[in-house]
């Protein structure tokens, strides 16, 4: 049991002086992935059918290869932001917390850096 | 983790129906949330039969009406019976509001009332504004300034700056906003909420104040502030009219403007 005032809780640690970071970043990487996620999409659906040299092909392209790599960095840096906050939203056992906050950052990390290899693989692996 | 489900104290059962009153020919049914702190049951709904006919026009009207007639038990804060005090907000027909000035002719069928959402309850429609009132504490809604007023007449505003404090200062704390968010359900300990949000943002925009600094360092806070989803069930709910949810959306530019 601990005896406080309802105000001592309330001011707790005090401000953390952040957040506003986390909250500009995510609105930024929502809009760069508007128009990647559109171009992406329609590429996508353009290249149905092809074989996978004539993608392979695509992928090389300096342009695609360059807006591929901005839409995966722009996605995952937007996907481990989003989930931070559904996580702190929801989890509230502080070790959970950290482990599942660790958890996104991690694996947000490892696909990242996946998906951007594969796509420097294709278009330099020759 | 959130908890999805009430827990097993707190899991309402069906309660008392009281009769008609006799020679009632508009009778309106009110279910309302009932529980006693000392009585060691869980909370019940009761239900009441008021006679239209014989009664105020307002869902408050028809408490104090229950409360005087039918029974003295039951609890529930009220003072100025127009809207301007703030002490009967509950839940009435699955929204925030004011008693006093929610129509009882608004609500089709049944009328259901219960205390406003996710709060701890100190008795039947009475919940407990303890943890509220500190946050609105932790602000300082008050004017703060270095320099002294000059000796000889008030601080100065021009019109254009007192202009921005319509749609502000018009907030009476009843905390209908506050208790409507989800977001203020599942963090209310660190989550400031809309209507302290709202005062905050108040003493902000005051051009008389000089601590804007100070307060924007204060809420700048993943917690505090970016709690907010605009999710907007806020503005929604609001018995004034007023739009907590864009003076949230103020303080986040504002953050964004002293440091882009």
């Amino acid at each position: 049991m601990r005896l406080q005032t309802h105000l001592a809780r309330v001011r707790g640690l005090g401000s953390a002086k952040d957040g506003t970071h986390h909250w500009w970043a995510q609105r930024v990487t929502s809009i760069a992935l508007i128009p990647l996620t559109v171009w992406f999409a329609i590429s996508a659906a353009t290249m149905a059918g092809l074989d996978a040299g004539a993608v392979a092909a695509w992928v090389a392209a300096p342009w695609n290869t360059v807006l591929l790599l901005l839409l995966i960095a722009a996605t995952f840096h937007h996907l481990h932001l989003g989930v931070q906050v559904v996580i702190e939203d929801y989890v509230h056992g502080e070790a959970a917390k950290f482990a599942g906050i660790l958890a996104v950052k991690f694996g947000s990390a490892i696909l990242a850096v996946a998906c951007g290899y594969a796509v420097l693989k294709v278009a330099f692996g020759g | 983790m959130v908890e999805f489900t009430l827990p097993a104290n707190s899991k309402i059962g069906k309660g008392k129906t009281w009769p008609k009153p006799e020679g009632a020919t508009r009778a309106k049914t009110f279910n309302v949330y009932r529980w006693n702190p000392d009585d060691g049951k869980n909370p019940q709904v009761d239900s009441y039969q008021v006679d239209l006919d014989e009664c105020g026009p307002m869902v408050l009207d028809a408490l104090i009406k229950i409360k005087n007639e039918t029974d003295q038990t039951l609890t529930f804060r009220r003072s100025c019976r127009e809207g301007i005090c703030g002490s009967c907000a509950m839940n009435i027909d699955g929204t925030n509001t004011l008693a006093c000035t929610k129509f009882i002719s608004d609500v089709k069928g049944d009328i259901n009332v219960y205390p406003l959402p996710h709060m701890k309850v100190v008795k039947d429609l009475v919940p407990d504004l303890n943890t509220v009132y500190a946050q609105l504490s932790s602000i300082e809604p008050w004017m703060k300034a270095q320099t002294p007023p000059p000796p000889d007449q008030e601080r100065l505003q021009s019109p254009e700056d007192r202009k921005k404090l319509d749609g502000l200062y018009e907030c009476i704390l009843c905390f209908c906003c506050s208790t409507s968010c989800p977001s203020y359900w599942w963090n209310g300990d660190r989550y400031l909420g809309p209507a302290v949000l709202l005062q905050a943002y108040r003493w902000i925009a005051d051009s008389r104040d000089e601590y804007t600094g100070e307060r924007l360092d204060n809420l700048e806070d993943p917690f505090r502030l970016y709690r907010c989803h605009t999710i907007m069930n806020c503005s929604k709910t609001c018995p004034k009219g007023l739009n907590p949810g864009k003076a949230i959306a103020e303080i986040k530019k504002l953050m964004i403007q002293r440091q882009v």
